[in-house]
């Protein structure tokens, strides 16, 4: 071996080190994937009860007195409720599913110093956007749930990207720019939301997968 | 001429010495184990590792704790940096030179 390549691949040491200890790469792209599917089967339930097809009320007497007396939990007992607690659980059990294989295969632990990192910077403009949500509940302003549930979604995925693979902002960008135009096609929500949460998440996920993880 | 070889530090000769000063590069502090993890190499041989750098005033070391445990942290010093940057400029003119 020359002290050419030598170099280069003390070079290609240095680079991989420093990835390795300040991102954490081993998001898979099939964690995109199964939560896309999560939330286009999520969007499919959803459908019936959003558009009126179906009642969403689940017990009539108890919301009906829960509502009388202005409380928060008459949401328990509709079934968007459910259907949506359970595609979030889906979606986040399927991502964690895949990422822990990846970083099982290449021996980083998923809750070292940068998973932890990474964790924090999500949940940051998630929680901020949980609470955003909820109030716009309670106003009844069901029309900006969606678009509410992008932007801040996007925001937090742009945040990430500091913190694992970097091609995340750009599957941020595209939910921010969802989010906005959702802002002036309020009564299509729930087809921006599987547009942003579904397909969008599939589009990356498979991208991701075939640039980083097809090959080896 | 300088002989570039002459600046690729002998220090930095190991690559787990030169991936401990990559990952405190980018990193302000890193406690003992996180780069034992990132490094898979054994307690004893990180630690020969790190002394040798601490010797050379390229690192400093901070004990602390957490809880009661002890928790040793390691930062790069300004030396260091300067030496991991020369460092990256030798390699980059070893490349060149041999087109």
């Amino acid at each position: 071996m020359n002290e050419q390549q030598q170099s280069l691949q003390e070079l290609q040491h240095i680079k991989k080190m420093m990835e390795r200890s300040s991102r954490f790469i081993s998001l898979s792209g099939l964690s995109g994937v199964g939560a896309g599917v999560a939330a286009l089967i999520g969007a499919w339930l959803a459908y019936p009860y959003v558009f009126g097809l179906k009642d969403n009320i689940i017990n009539d007497t108890a919301v009906i007195t829960l509502a009388m007396a202005e409380d928060y939990r008459v949401i328990l007992y509709t079934y968007l409720f459910w259907i949506a607690a359970g595609t979030f659980l889906a979606a986040l059990l399927s991502a964690f599913f895949f990422t822990w294989i990846k970083s099982r295969k290449e021996g980083i632990p998923i809750w070292g110093v940068t998973a932890r990192r990474l964790m924090v910077n999500v949940s940051i403009p998630l929680l901020v956007g949980a609470v955003f949500l909820f109030r716009l509940l309670q106003f009844q302003a069901y029309e900006l749930i969606a678009p509410g549930c992008l932007l801040f979604y996007g925001l937090a995925l742009i945040n990430a990207s500091k913190y694992t693979l970097a091609e995340i902002r750009y599957l941020g960008y595209a939910q921010l720019l969802l989010g906005m135009i959702n802002l002036w096609y309020v009564g299509y929500g729930l087809y921006f939301w599987a547009a942003g949460f579904g397909v969008l998440h599939i589009v990356y996920g498979v991208y991701m997968w075939w640039k980083y993880e097809s090959k080896s | 001429m300088v002989n570039p070889i002459d600046n690729l530090n002998k220090l930095f000769d190991s690559r787990v010495r030169l991936g401990i000063l990559s990952v405190l590069m980018v990193n302000e502090s890193v406690n003992f184990n996180n780069l034992k993890e990132l490094m898979s190499i054994t307690d004893g041989n990180l630690a020969s590792h790190l002394k040798a750098l601490e010797e050379h005033k390229i690192i400093k070391v901070e004990k602390g704790f957490i809880g009661r445990k002890t928790n040793t942290t390691y930062m790069i010093t300004k030396a260091g940096e300067k030496a991991f940057k020369s460092h990256l400029e030798a390699l980059e003119i070893m490349i060149r030179a041999t087109k």
